[in-house]
């Protein structure tokens, strides 16, 4: 392949950014630029990470849900994140990273994960608001990366997507049954929703004034729309969604603006954001820990089932001889 | 889930037991490997072993929605449903074999316990494809696929794990010594079977025996584990007399329904 390297990273990068504004897909052997690669990395990893550690709140409730139907999608569902973790941490591999270098960067918190896990699970309620507003907001930031630049990644996430607004669904229906039902569910209904409305907000990330790397990210093909874009999208399609349950919005600002067709809300706390993001949320180092727990426990068994197909190996070559 | 015959379906006493024993080993076993969600090994096994729950889960519900209908209506005129019977039995109520409510254990008692419960299952599933009772019968018409599966998954880690490193070989067989004694208690007779072969409904003990012998046998053999000396024999979880821990894992499964009582959810 080496005459491809008579053009020079001039007229590559100008040919890559082409490709890019024509919204053609990159592929794994197409040239791309190294901040491309980089950033394209740790994206896709930092979202693998999520899917990973997302299993956790929801996982706790699993052997304690309230009725069997819910168990088994609750399964199912812890399963869907499961796998969407494998897809992305292969469609990252196609980037000449493995998945063994990205968790130990996540396990020794040099890469994060969304801050939306950092937060406790401790009713039934909020595995039926997670459901509801955070596969909600990620099916927002989702779906645009189904048309991302990079080939592999917005193949992972149509499928991703369509799973995403399964659970979002599940979460939605769990939360309206609790919200119709006795006081108690109703009471834990709307603190569920108290709980986990501005951490939802938050999953968009910082506001456009703050993303620094929103532009080049956007020119990249990367990121369709900012932050603040999005985040508005959810409150509009979410707030007439928890009207219709019943429950209340925790934000006092909250209102619809007739002039603009949009629903405007109070300020986030930012400090929070940042407090969870540096690492000092609520669970952040019980999570990790249970991640590194889990990574360690098992490593015995890998470590096994190594050894075992190099024997098989040697045994074939054997035989082979 | 599979369907249930709607008619034709009067009070049947014994083959509702029996329904009962069969969605209660599933159900519990199903609830040990929903334990592993988010701390298996590799992402591989938490897609398979709770893949391995799912199946679980499923065969219960269809068994044990089938059972409440054969076991009537109660005094007020209700009959139970799945999730009345899994979440409002008390512990003596419980059918299932002790092999199942063991705790998992680490990865290797969890594949040594599987391996056991597998090769069980699935010339259980197959027997009972022809049951004379149609919602047994379709249960296990389908579960038969699923634990083929399940005896796959559990043979290559018992194999990998027998015939893998020093420490795993050494982890697998302390694990399989601690399951094995209580496989036995899932080919035991008593009248109840006795009465359902008669009939045609139950699945012959001895005869599925001799198959789990051979497969486990082979499996074994293959991993180079060693088959337990011991002939210790402890029983008592078809007569509802569970070990220690049952009485946690029915706390943690049953505590948020029973605190809701006549919720919906
Ligand atoms: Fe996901
Ligand atoms: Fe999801």
């Amino acid at each position: 392949m080496a005459p491809v390297q008579t053009q020079s990273t001039d007229e590559l990068e100008r040919a890559f950014q082409d490709a890019v504004d024509a919204d053609g897909r990159i592929e794994p052997r197409d040239w791309m630029p190294e901040g491309y690669r980089r950033t394209l990395v740790r994206q896709i990893a930092q979202h693998a990470h999520s899917e990973i550690i997302g299993m956790q709140p929801e996982g706790n409730w699993i052997t304690r849900a309230p009725s069997l139907r819910r168990k088994c999608i609750l399964v199912a569902k812890v399963q869907d994140e499961a796998g969407h973790g494998l897809y992305l941490y292969s469609a990252a591999e196609t980037l000449g990273v493995d998945r063994e270098e990205l968790l130990d960067l996540l396990h020794t918190g040099r890469q994060k994960y969304s801050t939306i896990f950092n937060y406790p699970t401790t009713s039934w309620a909020d595995v039926a608001a997670i459901g509801w507003l955070v596969d909600g907001a990620a099916i927002m930031n989702q779906v645009p990366l189904t048309r991302c630049s990079y080939g592999p990644y917005a193949r992972a996430m149509v499928r991703v997507c369509k799973e995403e607004s399964f659970h979002q669904r599940q979460g939605f229906e769990a939360m309206s049954v609790l919200a119709q039902g006795t006081p108690a569910q109703r009471r834990m209904a709307q603190d569920a929703l108290d709980r986990w409305w501005w951490p939802s907000l938050m999953m968009f990330g910082p506001s456009d004034t703050d993303s620094p790397n929103s532009a080049r990210s956007m020119a990249w093909g990367i990121k369709r729309f900012s932050n603040d874009e999005l985040r508005q999208r959810f409150v509009d399609a979410t707030v007439p969604q928890a009207e219709h349950l019943g429950l209340t919005v925790p934000d006092p600002d909250l209102r619809f603006d007739e002039a603009t067709g949009h629903y405007a809300f109070g300020e986030i706390d930012w400090t929070e954001f940042a407090t969870v993001m540096r690492g000092d949320g609520p669970c952040n180092r019980e999570r990790l820990a249970h991640r590194v727990g889990a990574h360690e426990d098992g490593a015995w068994v890998r470590e096994a089932a190594a050894a075992y197909a190099a024997k098989q190996a040697g045994r074939g070559a054997r035989e082979a001889a | 889930m599979t369907p249930l015959p709607t008619s034709g379906l009067g009070v049947d006493l014994d083959v509702a037991a029996y329904a009962l024993r069969l969605g209660d080993d599933a159900l519990v076993l199903g609830q040990r490997l929903a334990e592993w969600a988010a701390r298996s090994p590799q992402i591989e096994e938490d897609v398979a072993l709770l893949n391995l729950a799912l199946d679980q889960l499923g065969a219960a519900r269809s068994l044990l929605t089938h059972a409440g209908r054969l076991l009537g209506p109660d005094a007020d005129g209700h009959v139970r449903t799945e999730d009345d019977l899994a979440f409002l039995r008390d512990e003596p109520d419980w059918t299932n074999a002790l092999l199942v409510e063991l705790d998992g254990g680490d990865f290797g008692r969890t594949m040594a316990r599987q391996l056991l419960v597998s090769a069980y299952q699935v010339p259980l599933y197959a027997a009972l494809g022809s049951s004379a009772d149609e919602g047994i019968a379709g249960v296990a018409g389908k579960a038969v696929k699923e634990v083929a599966y399940s005896l796959d998954h559990a043979r290559s880690w018992v194999v990998r794990l027998g015939d893998g490193t020093d420490e795993s070989h050494r982890r697998v067989q302390t694990g399989l010594d601690e399951v094995w004694p209580y496989a036995f208690e899932l080919f035991e007779r008593d009248p109840l079977v006795d009465r359902l072969l008669e009939r045609g409904v139950a699945a012959d003990p001895a005869a599925i025996e001799q198959q789990w012998q051979a497969t486990v046998q082979e499996v074994l053999a293959e991993a180079t584990l060693t088959v337990p000396e011991t002939t210790w024999r402890p029983t008592g979880g078809r007569r509802g007399a569970h070990t220690t821990g049952f009485g946690y894992l029915l706390a943690e499964l049953q505590h948020l329904h029973r605190s809701h009582p006549g919720a919906r959810w």
